[in-house]
Order: C-alpha cells, then sequence, then structure tokens
C-alpha cells in the first residue's frame, strides 16, 4: 500500500508532509506518494534524520490511497489530520485551501433512522 | 562522569565496583544492593567504608533501614523517570535518619536535580553535557520557593502558612 | 476568591522562566523530544493531531472577569479565537506554537493563572464543586482544601514522577456535584458528632480502560491531618503502583490487586509511621486560606421577583430557561446562573473570546466578579441578584450563550475526540453535535427532563462515559467509526459505572440508538417527573436492550 510520511514542525507544531526532495510541505497534495515499502523505509529514514536535527517531531508514515481521481489517506485520523477538525471547516488546512483534493470528510448519519 | 555536588564540582573517592570484581581491603568502595545483600558479613569486616548502590527499578523499600547504616547509598534513575527513588530518598533522610551521602547516579538531568536535592540527595554522577553546562554556569533551574517542606536540610519555614519554605542557599 | 500573595507570584514567574528556558534550550537541540516530554507535559504542553495543545488549570473552576478576559485575550493574540473548557475544569487551547508558550504562560501569570501540572504523572488541578461557596446544602466551602492542596502538590519534589497521573477532587456539599468517586483521591467534607470539620476519603476511583468507582478508606479524616494522610496516600502509590504497564498503573489498579483491605491497611500504616518531615495542617493556616473565599456581602431580598415573574409570564424561552439553568442560592433573592456551553449544534464546552469576554463582562456587572467552570463543561455566574436575571439573560442571548438545557439531554459532555485528539479512536463533537440537533430545545427536549449524556472519543474516558447516565464510547473498528453505549452510569454520591448495551452502533446509527433510548424511556416512565436515571434503576437494561436490538431498524447487529 502507498504511504505518505508527516510529522509536526517543531517550532509551531504545524502538521507537515515530506516531499518528493525530502523537504516538508503543509499541504498534503505536495506530499510524496511513496510506491512501496522500500521506499517508505528511505523515506523514513530522511525523515528520522529531521528529527535528529529538531525541524520535526513525531515523523511516521501512513496509509494513502486513490479516491475521486486523487490521493487520500486512508484512515480518518489521518483525513482530519490533513485538512482540519470536521466540526470546524474554518479551521486548519482546509480553510487554507490545503486539504486532500480528494474532498472533505464527511460526518455519516442515516437519513432514514426514525421510529 | 562528573561528580557534582551542591557546593560545585568534587573529587570522587568512591570506586563503584563491579559484582565480579575482588573487593580490596582498602579504599571505600561501593557494591551493588544485591552482592551486599550476600556478602556483607565479608565486605563490613573489611577495612575500608562500603556504601550500597540501587539499580533503576529495583525494589529497596524492604532495606531502607539496613541502608541507613551504610556511609554512602547511590540511587540510580533511569530514562524514564521511576519516581520511586525520590521517595526512597525522602524516607532515607527522614525516616531512617540516614546522614551519610546519598547520590544519584544514571539519568541525572539538569531539570530533576533540583528536586532530588529537596528529598536529600548531596551528590550527583553527571554525565548529560548540557547538564554540565548549567552546573558549570552555577544556576540551578526553578523556584527557589517551595510548598513543602523538602530533605535538603538547606530550608527554612517561609513564614506563614505550615507548608512553605525557602532554599536558604538559592537565595540572593 | 484566593489571590496569589508575593511568595505565588515569585513560584509562578520562577515557573515560567524555567520553562521559557526549556523551551529555548528545545528549539536550540539541546533537548531531545524525549528529555522535553516530561517538561513540557507539567506544563500542560501536549502535541495533538493538528497541533501543539495547551491546558490552563482553572483551579477547582473559579475564575474572575480578568482572568476570563486573559483567556479571551490569549484566545485572539496566539490561539485561533476560541478555546475549549474541559471536563477537568480547566481550558484548552488547540493551536499555540511551541515557541510561544512561555509568553502565554507569563500572560497567564499576570492574572494570577497557570499550567502547572495540567499533564504528566504527577498530581493534577484539583477540582471541585462549581456550586461551592453559594450552595444550600453546603457543608464547608470546598475550596480553601483545594486550594491548600493546589499548593502542596505544586512542584512536589517527592511525587513528580509518579507511576501515573493523580487527580483529587473535593466536595464541600451533601449532594456530590465534583464526582469525586470517578478520582484517585475523592475527599468529601463532613462534621463528625462533635461539630468538627473532616473528610471522608475514597481512593482508587477513575475513569479509563478499566473504570473504577472509588472505596472508602476513611469514614472521618480530621482537617489537621489532610496533608499528611494525602501524603501517606501518595506515597504508598509512588511506591507500590504499577511502572509495566501504563494501562495498569493508576491506583484504582493497585487498589483492586491488593483489595481495599489491604490498600487501606498500607495507607494507614505509612500514615501512622509519619515522621517530623509530615505536615500537620493548623486550623489557623486553614482560617488563612479559607479567608480569601468568604461569599460576598449579599443583601438579603424578596425571594420572588415581579420582574423575573413578568418576563416568565410573556417569554416562555426566559421561562424555559428559568426553569434549567436557574438555581437558589444560599442568600434569599440570588440565583446561581449556567450558561451554557452547549447551544444546539455547538462544539460542547467551546467558547469564543467573544463569548469569554461577555460572560467577563457579566461577572463583573452582576456576580461580584465571579465565575466558574463546571465538569460539565458550562460556565457558572454564582452570584446573580434576581431582580437582575432579565438583563442577564438578554446579554446571554446575545452572544448565544442562553440556552435553556442545563443538565437537559442536550448539555452533552463530550471529549474534543478525532477531531482535534491524537489518542482519539473516533469523534465524539459530531455525535454531540447530532444528538443536540435530533431534540433540539423545544416542547419534546423538555419533556424528557434531566439526563446526562456523556461521550467519549476513545478509551481514555476524557468525556466520562462511564459515569454518564447515556454513556457513548467512539471506537474504530475496521476502519469504521463505532458507538458502544452505556447505560445506568452516575456521578455524583450514587456514583455509578454504566453497563454496556451490547453491540456497538455506526456513525450513522448512533443518534437514532439513543433516540431509542430516550423513547423506550419515555414509554416506561411512571410519572413525568420519573427521571431517565430513576427509570433505570427500576427497570434495568432489559427494555432497553430490547428496544436496541430487536425492535429498531437502526442496528447493526
Amino acid at each position: 500500500m502507498p504511504d505518505v510520511i508527516t510529522a509536526n514542525r517543531l517550532a509551531d507544531g504545524v502538521v507537515v508532509f515530506q516531499t518528493a526532495d525530502a523537504g516538508w510541505s503543509e499541504d498534503f497534495n505536495r506530499a510524496a506518494v511513496l510506491p512501496d515499502a522500500e521506499a517508505t523505509k528511505a523515506a523514513l529514514a530522511r525523515a528520522t534524520e529531521d528529527v535528529t536535527r529538531n525541524l520535526v517531531v513525531d515523523a511516521y508514515a501512513f496509509a494513502v490511497e486513490t479516491r475521486n481521481g486523487h490521493v487520500a489517506p486512508k484512515a480518518l485520523r489521518e483525513a482530519i489530520r490533513a485538512a482540519g477538525p470536521t466540526t470546524r471547516r474554518d479551521l486548519g488546512k482546509q480553510a487554507e485551501g490545503h486539504a486532500p483534493l480528494s474532498g472533505p470528510t464527511a460526518v455519516k448519519e442515516a437519513d432514514h433512522v426514525s421510529l | 562522569m562528573v561528580l557534582w555536588r551542591r557546593e560545585g564540582f568534587a573529587e570522587d573517592a568512591w570506586a563503584f565496583l563491579a559484582d565480579d570484581a575482588e573487593a580490596p581491603e582498602t579504599g571505600s568502595i561501593v557494591v551493588s544492593l544485591k552482592r551486599w545483600l550476600a556478602e556483607r558479613e565479608a565486605l563490613a569486616s573489611r577495612t575500608g567504608p562500603v556504601g550500597v548502590a540501587v539499580d533503576a527499578g529495583a525494589d529497596a523499600q524492604a532495606h531502607l533501614p539496613e541502608l541507613a547504616n551504610r556511609p554512602l547509598v547511590a540511587l540510580a534513575f533511569a530514562k524514564f523517570a521511576d519516581g520511586r527513588s525520590f521517595s526512597y530518598a525522602r524516607l532515607l533522610r527522614d525516616r531512617h535518619g540516614f546522614k551519610g551521602e546519598l547520590r544519584a547516579v544514571g539519568e541525572v538531568l539538569i531539570d530533576e536535580i533540583p528536586l532530588m536535592l529537596r528529598c536529600g540527595f548531596d551528590s550527583f554522577d553527571v554525565t548529560n553535557a548540557p547538564t554540565l553546562a548549567v552546573l558549570e554556569a552555577g544556576r540551578l533551574p526553578g523556584p527557589p520557593i517551595h510548598y513543602q517542606p523538602g530533605s535538603g536540610g538547606d530550608e527554612a519555614p517561609a513564614g506563614v502558612r505550615s507548608w512553605r519554605t525557602i532554599s536558604a542557599a538559592r537565595q540572593g | 476568591m484566593y489571590h496569589y500573595d508575593d511568595f505565588d507570584a515569585a513560584f509562578v514567574a520562577a515557573r515560567v522562566e524555567q520553562f521559557r528556558d526549556q523551551v529555548a534550550r528545545r528549539l536550540s537541540g539541546e533537548l531531545t523530544e524525549e528529555q522535553f516530554r516530561p517538561h513540557r507535559l507539567m506544563n500542560g504542553l501536549y502535541l495533538q493531531l493538528h497541533s501543539y495543545m495547551l491546558r490552563i488549570a482553572v483551579p477547582y473552576g473559579t475564575l474572575n472577569s480578568r482572568q476570563m478576559r486573559k483567556l479571551a485575550e490569549i484566545a485572539r493574540k496566539y490561539d485561533r479565537g476560541y478555546g475549549h473548557f474541559t471536563t477537568r475544569q480547566n481550558i484548552q487551547y488547540n493551536w499555540p506554537a511551541l515557541k510561544d508558550t512561555p509568553d502565554i504562560l507569563a500572560e497567564l501569570s499576570s492574572v494570577e493563572m497557570h499550567a502547572i501540572q495540567t499533564s504528566g504523572n504527577c498530581i493534577r488541578n484539583v477540582t471541585a464543586d462549581h456550586y461551592a461557596g453559594v450552595a444550600h446544602d453546603e457543608i464547608a466551602d470546598p475550596r480553601p482544601y483545594a486550594e491548600i492542596l493546589r499548593q502542596w502538590s505544586s512542584l512536589h519534589p517527592e511525587f513528580s514522577f509518579l507511576p501515573r497521573k493523580f487527580k483529587i477532587a473535593v466536595n464541600g456539599a451533601a449532594h456530590d456535584r465534583a464526582v469525586i468517586q470517578a478520582h484517585d483521591i475523592g475527599l468529601q467534607v463532613v462534621r463528625n458528632n462533635e461539630g468538627e470539620i473532616g473528610f471522608t476519603v475514597y481512593v482508587g476511583g477513575g475513569m479509563g480502560r478499566t473504570p473504577f468507582i472509588g472505596r472508602k478508606v476513611r469514614e472521618f479524616l480530621p482537617e489537621r491531618d489532610l496533608l499528611a494522610y494525602i501524603e501517606a496516600i501518595l506515597r504508598v502509590y509512588n511506591l507500590e503502583g504499577r511502572r509495566d504497564n501504563k494501562f495498569k498503573a493508576r491506583i484504582k489498579i493497585l487498589m483492586h490487586e491488593k483489595t481495599l483491605e489491604t490498600l487501606r491497611d498500607e495507607i494507614e500504616t505509612e500514615f501512622a509511621a509519619r515522621d517530623a518531615k509530615a505536615l500537620d495542617l493548623p486550623p489557623e493556616d486553614v482560617a488563612r486560606v479559607a479567608a480569601f473565599f468568604a461569599p460576598p456581602e449579599l443583601e438579603p431580598k424578596k425571594p420572588v421577583s415581579d420582574r423575573v415573574e413578568r418576563r416568565k409570564s410573556k417569554d416562555s424561552r426566559f421561562a424555559s430557561f428559568f426553569a434549567s439553568n436557574v438555581v437558589a442560592h444560599k442568600v434569599p433573592g440570588y440565583v446561581v446562573v449556567t450558561v451554557s456551553l452547549k447551544a444546539i449544534g455547538a462544539v460542547p464546552g467551546d467558547a469564543s473570546a467573544d463569548q469569554m469576554d461577555a460572560v467577563a463582562d457579566l461577572a463583573e456587572d452582576y456576580s461580584h466578579d465571579e465565575l466558574r467552570v463546571s465538569h460539565e463543561q458550562n460556565l457558572i455566574l454564582p452570584h446573580v441578584a434576581l431582580d437582575d436575571l432579565p438583563a442577564v439573560y438578554d446579554r446571554l442571548a446575545s452572544v448565544d450563550l442562553a440556552t435553556a438545557n442545563a443538565g437537559a439531554v442536550t448539555d452533552i459532555i463530550a471529549c474534543p475526540g478525532l477531531d482535534y485528539c491524537t489518542l482519539a479512536t473516533a469523534r465524539s463533537i459530531p455525535v454531540a453535535q447530532r444528538i443536540a440537533q435530533r431534540f433540539g430545545d423545544g416542547a419534546r427536549a423538555r419533556s424528557i427532563g434531566p439526563l446526562k449524556i456523556n461521550i467519549s472519543g476513545c478509551v481514555n474516558a476524557c468525556g466520562h462515559h462511564h459515569v454518564g447516565q447515556i454513556g457513548i464510547l467512539g471506537l474504530e473498528r475496521a476502519g469504521e467509526e463505532t458507538y458502544q453505549i452505556t447505560l445506568g452510569g452516575s456521578a455524583d454520591e450514587n456514583a455509578a459505572i454504566g453497563q454496556i448495551t451490547g453491540p456497538g452502533f455506526s456513525s450513522e446509527n448512533i443518534v437514532g440508538a439513543i433516540d431509542t433510548i430516550v423513547e423506550t424511556y419515555m414509554g416506561l416512565r411512571r410519572r413525568d417527573d420519573e427521571t431517565f436515571i430513576e427509570a433505570f434503576r427500576r427497570v434495568g437494561l432489559a427494555p432497553f436492550k430490547e428496544a436496541l436490538y430487536e425492535r429498531s431498524a437502526g442496528s447493526d447487529i
């Protein structure tokens, strides 16, 4: 499964994603998509160097998939992290035009449940 | 490794002995708690003084009365602070009347040293370079005033409210 | 309320400077994250899902207007214009930068506030009844004791590296509004036959993945022995609490594994062995601290206000507000007003900077400059003259803070959940919002009566779901949010852990399931005033289970 590397920037805590040139972007859509475990391992090693250099903290890889023709985080947690709180669309990356292009995370509710 | 006391850096007169190393007849030595419990008669009969070192994570509670009779007790701190040694120190000093040297070894970091001093530690084996730098600069971090009586022997009551104290040595 | 003297101010200032130095050393790379983490946690700073999160202590939930305005200012200047009031009477900011946090703490210290020990494996912010000092049924104001404990526990040299976090709550009234039996130590103020003040001491309560109701270890602890006895409990815990597994490290597990009797014996033995350093708490010192909490001088007035009665008769929304959000003060002619942070569809516990300022103004104008934060995530104006109530109500309504739902089905307690929290397994806030929208604030919600719903987004139970009358626990199952329901929990003097109804519900179906539970209750209650919890205690889980899993179209089995 393809992965993306993420971390938080040390000084301000902002969520960042590793880019193809081994830099960091605040925008998920600019993240390098790592096709296999080997690529993930190499990218994580580079990220760990940035942890050691105190640029970022808590670097880790998470799984992505293709949705609506765009790369999207697979897990809800990562989708929220890449976009911002689902309860406050005016906050976080979604408010700065950096949400995953695959679209917002839906708040699911059944219309049909009734008594 | 550098030895630090409240007064400053100091020479270490004590030799920490590995469990399989033969104990010299003279000189100040420190052995593990395990070795002390196994060989205490033989060790006590030698000429030089014998201190005891408690490993990080070891349960020393039952041995505190006995440890209180030693000239030196070393309590080790592990990376993820196991806070039991703070209680051991406090009990050794105030409950068991320990008058000897209480040494902190292992992960001894600058931000914990003031708490360790207040629990009754009076010597510190320091390896962490940033910690050494702050100690060399001669400034301990944190408030010099406290909301509890300490066991370090340098605190005086701070007037109103019985729980408040001031570290005399750190004022002015 | 308490005011810092020079000693307190110097202590907090020194602590801020210590943290400023720690942050500088972290930013320069001198401290690794691993070395820095315990220090930032001891100052309430977390790394959360989107950013850092700073948790600021509101000791025992008491604030003045200047402090509230400072919280608003910090929200605007360093955060995103709002804050989140928590179930532990604290406030959290969700977006601060690490480099700004020393300045935030310095600003807080200017209004006698701090973030000391709002996290970490230490003695946390001491909580108390949010009606302290104004309740009719009060034996003594719990806040002087909470303040003494706050001071005594601050940077305690022996108890700063406990096996796990440690929470103390104090309740001073007959009715427990501080959930003391869900704390590591719960203190109930009591009087003995001689009329002396003391405490009934509960130990080993806690939420989390293994919930326990606290057990009584002392029927009557004399006031003088408070600090020495708590020190004995903490020492036994520090020496014997498990450190091999963080999920088994709380004192509740120690009590469970050792049994109540053994742990009680160990505590009493340690207490009996106390030495010269153990603290005696002399009555003069208690009196000195208690003097800060002397109630404002309120001139007793007529217990019924014509102005209020007239407004009630012509304004049904005001009448609803009066019925649900207003309780009598111990002084006739005054009331205690709950400012609901649970407007229908709002995020439970969130307040905007403008709302904080508005409430600060109201406190200054109408409540003797005093405010409270409740563990139910609402704010309280504790000393409002009855005649002023219409004016207070109108001003609250102008900032969307006059929702008439205190204690009602829509007054939902919820943790931040997966929208903010890195530990969460599911979202809490959207579920709370949708439940509130389902019931609304009309006749139906009112007819349901008092009902406490608590939602947690993971097993850590920050939303206290175990003691919710309806508890909802958000979990993740095969990548989907799943919500488990418990019924019959209770957070007062009859504290109880809720019982799990059965298999969980999807995000789509959870609101319908709650609706089913409420309808089932409405259908089986004997009178309109038989509350949900009374009815549940009478009939048990069975009718609700049947409705949820055998009749409802919405269940997921």
